[in-house]
């Protein structure tokens, strides 16, 4: 493997921001102290007295450590992976450490979200400061306390000793000194060689209360005085509320106001994204009888736009492939030229349906607005765009509202969107007290902001000694195509053409776990293997081929990945799945891809059980740049691996006149253990660039893999997700 | 008001008539304790043990019984909560993942704490239930086994293979 150099160099000083700075702040932890942990009761006692580094970091009189991870904790682990990274710079002992969230608080921290495998590739820099910073003043009030330079000084683990001398002491006892220390302007880093805790594997540091049911998710939160809510949405898109029983659903049972919002707010964002702006809300506080109303609710919908259905979809898609206007193209050579050169040419046409993201914890928010602030407290991945919103929907300063996390019980894109955050902040303005809203199983997968529907058409010219000469994709969307037009194969081939077309829809779509990149990489994998063979090529070999090309002579100047760490993967898988070998009874799939700045290489084992295709075993090359945590990662890349084979395989969601005919798990098909793979391999390279993503590039190329096993197994090519609806697959539900 | 169980009591409110369905109460026997609640007869275990005991381990994920989120032990078996209403849960032995163990030392927690099982973690308490009670019936699981007992519960974060690794772990602790 090659070793790839990070920016920085042995002895690395950067500015301090803010973040590493100054700046209080009180974590949020509920129902469950931090210091409930065996762990941390085991090695170190409760402080009676804690002080205040910077923003991250907290230390108690006995030395235990408290480090704040700013981002939303979606199950990506950065509630462990984050901390870690600071308590590396401060040099403190990981078992002395506890982590709690910290609120969003937008003068300390930056980038407080959970998207675009971006949490610590953004903030990989500010942690490491923050903790380098901590390290840098606890280290003066030693110095100070002992009348000694800083150079005099060495620490370990959280313990500071004289380097030519008896004394030492820890950052417990230092602490109090450490707070009046001015904050160094530049900070000294470690040479990345010299970390300790950073690519070791630590256990998630709320494993414990994971596995004994403690409450953390949005769902689980309480507060005295505090009311539920339920909402009711139109039942199609395409249509809006006209009225409803309103009288009769307020004397049911538990019902304590029935009324409707509008949560229509001025310039809605991205994140605003929501098919139903006028809704009905219910509020009581008993889940169920809210439940009972809900269903009794008869409300008359009008129509407001087209009530579409999936077989227009499909049309619409294939319309737009041959007539629809390009909106975004990148042509290298003369692609039309050399098709019309080429000895074989090669065509295939790729489609997805819509499909909702189905966090197992289904969306719900606290609010408790007053007349001059709102708190609001719940699952969400983008706290500032919630906090924005909800500023623009109450006209409230944003200085007047407060956001906090809980963990979260899945995110996959769903929770960038913030719809729910604003619907509980409507309610509780309206009822003048807090209230959690929450949605049902059927709220959620028939109001969603889903993956976009799309087709690809995929053409490729080779020449007489079977080189790639001509390359062409064409995307359409519903509502945008997920062409990437700078990515592989770009750069590899003389002749190429990549085009996307928009199409409308008022289907409310949005990010969905590696956006694009989750349809486009199986297509673009599957479509290879198909053009290796007819090249007569191993589909590696061919790869590599293209990729040779890419890094002696690459087409174009812009293309988005580097060839050489795309190889590596690729030749990484190869060696690992032991490539070439044959067993008898197994067939083999391989695909690569790049997005998020990380490349993932995979391998798919496939054999037929009672007729069927059965994912056996799947090896992973993964090159991310430093690692921090390699379990945590792991476990990452094998979830991405589950989650993009079940939905390739199963899960699809379809519309009839606006309507998604699948409401919940007993008609949408999620990937269940019997299906999932029984082995999954992960490997790393090793590398010195700064982290890239991690949560989303394990899944887009396992679609490939799986569909080239599958045609090794069944001689099927598959071109229609979902798989299984073209090999009369039996449906498994719980 | 008068309390009893399945009676419908009329009342007139702002001069509406209404139908109301009284509050009967009932008493369950959740880890060990005895507890008594107020609701309406058809609230589902799952709501009792949310809404009116605090027992927030046991999640909500789909209300029909086919994600398993919100999985228990009634008289040592895996049930999902949301489909067993509270009027028939009386009498029965009910176990929640607060009751599995007293220091997260059941088996099934040691080897999950082991294998690092969880991503977001909101399935992971039924899934714990689910191996449980699958492991108390069964020791020695094989992979059928497993995959039988454990396909009624869903991870939407993909941890199947390391669940199936911890039920083996478990196995042998």
């Amino acid at each position: 493997m090659t070793k790839i150099k990070t920016q920085y160099n042995r002895r690395s000083f950067l500015k301090i921001s803010a973040a590493a700075g100054g700046g209080m702040l009180i974590g949020f932890s509920w129902f469950t102290g931090c210091t409930s942990d065996k762990k941390i009761k085991e090695t170190v006692a409760i402080p009676k007295e804690w002080f205040e580094i910077n923003g991250y970091i907290k230390i108690g009189d006995t030395g235990m450590v408290t480090i704040y991870s700013p981002n939303p904790e979606i199950g990506q682990n950065v509630r462990t992976s984050m901390p870690m990274i600071v308590a590396e710079e401060l040099d403190v002992d990981w078992n002395n450490v506890v982590v709690e969230q910290a609120p969003l608080n937008t003068g300390i921290y930056q980038n407080q979200f959970a998207g675009g495998s971006l949490s610590i590739r953004l903030s990989w820099n500010a942690l490491r400061m923050a903790g380098a910073t901590g390290r840098r003043m606890l280290l003066e009030a030693a110095a100070k306390e002992w009348g000694v330079a800083v150079s005099d000084l060495s620490v370990a683990k959280g313990i500071i000793k004289e380097i030519n001398g008896e004394r030492s002491i820890g950052y417990g006892a230092i602490a109090s000194k450490a707070v009046g220390i001015e904050i160094p302007e530049e900070v000294e880093l470690k040479d990345i060689h010299d970390f300790e805790l950073i690519g070791t594997s630590k256990k998630n540091v709320e494993g414990e209360k994971i596995v004994t049911g403690k409450p953390m998710y949005g769902l689980d939160f309480k507060r005295e005085g505090m009311q539920l809510a339920m909402i009711q949405h139109p039942p199609a898109f395409g249509m809006k509320l006209k009225d409803f029983n309103e009288e009769e659903i307020k004397a049911m049972p538990g019902v304590k106001d029935a009324f409707t919002i509008d949560i229509t707010v001025e310039d809605p964002a991205w994140c605003d994204e929501k098919g139903f702006l006028q809704l009905i809300a219910l509020v009581g506080d008993s889940t169920w009888q809210l439940m009972k109303a809900k269903k009794a609710i008869k409300a008359n919908w009008e129509k407001a736009s087209e009530l579409e259905n999936s077989e227009m979809h499909t049309n619409l898609l294939e319309t737009a492939l041959v007539s629809g206007t390009v909106k975004d193209s990148r042509k290298d050579g003369d692609p039309d030229d050399a098709f019309s050169k080429a000895v074989k040419v090669i065509e295939r046409s790729y489609s997805s349906p819509f499909l909702p993201h189905n966090t197992l914890e289904p969306m719900n928010f606290f609010a408790n607005v007053t007349d001059s602030s709102a708190e609001l407290i719940g699952p969400t991945q983008t706290p500032e765009a919630l906090e924005t919103s909800v500023s623009k929907l109450l006209g409230l300063p944003i200085e007047d509202i407060t956001v906090n996390m809980t963990r979260i019980g899945g995110g996959f894109g769903r929770r960038l969107y913030v719809h729910f955050g604003v619907e509980a902040a409507a309610i509780s303005k309206k009822i003048g007290a807090p209230v959690k809203i929450i949605y049902t199983r059927e709220d959620d997968m028939t109001q969603g902001t889903y993956r976009p529907a799309y087709q690809l058409v995929y053409k490729a010219g080779l020449d007489e000694s079977n080189n790639l000469v001509a390359f062409s994709v064409k995307g359409a969307g519903l509502p945008e195509g997920s062409v990437f037009k700078d990515r592989f194969p770009a750069g590899t081939v003389d002749n190429y053409l990549a085009e996307n077309i928009n199409v409308e829809t008022n289907v409310t779509t949005g990010a969905w776990r590696a956006p694009r990149s989750h349809f486009t990489a199986g297509a673009e994998q599957a479509f290879l293997d198909e053009v290796a063979e007819l090249a007569g090529k191993d589909p590696i070999d061919f790869r590599l081929e293209l990729f040779d090309r890419a890094i002696n002579k690459p087409v174009g100047e812009k293309n988005e990945y580097e060839p050489e760490r795309y190889a590596g993967v690729l030749k990484l898988v190869k060696e690992k799945s032991n490539w070439g070998e044959t067993k008898p009874g197994i067939y083999r799939g391989v695909a690569a891809y790049f997005c998020h700045h990380s490349y993932v290489a995979q391998v798919v084992d496939v054999a037929m059980e009672n007729g069927k295709p059965k994912v056996k075993k799947v090896w992973c090359a993964v090159d991310c740049g430093i690692v921090i945590n390699p379990d945590g990662a792991e476990n990452i890349i094998q979830g991405g691996v589950i989650d993009g084979i079940g939905h390739a395989m199963y899960s699809q969601l379809t519309f009839e006149n606006g309507t998604p005919n699948e409401t919940n798990f007993d008609r949408y098909q999620l990937i269940r253990h019997s299906q999932a793979p029984e082995a999954i391999e992960v490997y790393f390279v090793d590398s010195d660039v700064d982290p890239t993503g991690l949560g989303e590039p394990g899944l887009p190329p396992v679609v490939g893999a799986l569909a080239n096993a599958i045609y090794q197994a069944t001689g099927q090519r598959l071109y229609k997700q979902p798989f299984a609806n073209n090999m009369a697959m039996e449906k498994v539900v719980g | 008001m008068v309390i009893k169980r399945g009676v419908y009591i009329f009342c007139t409110l702002e001069s509406k008539l209404l139908i109301h369905l009284a509050m009967p109460t009932f008493t369950l026997k959740i880890n060990g304790n005895k507890h008594t609640v107020e609701a309406d007869m058809d609230t589902p275990l799952l709501w009792i043990l949310r809404d009116h005991l605090d027992l927030l381990g046991t999640k909500y994920g789909c209300g029909i019984g086919q994600c398993g989120a919100c999985t228990v032990h009634v008289n040592g078996n895996a049930v999902r909560s949301c489909l067993l209403q509270v009027s028939q849960a009386e009498g029965m032995k009910i176990t929640t993942i607060e009751g599995l163990s007293e220091d997260a030392d059941h088996p099934v927690q040691k080897a999950w704490l082991e294998h690092d099982v969880y991503q977001c973690g909101y399935c992971q308490s039924g899934q714990i239930m689910s191996a449980a009670a699958l492991l108390e019936n069964n020791p020695n699981p094989s992979d059928e086994d497993i995959d039988a007992a454990m396909n009624g519960n869903i991870c939407r974060c993909g941890t199947y293979v390391r669940i199936k690794q911890a039920i083996k772990t478990a196995s042998k602790l």
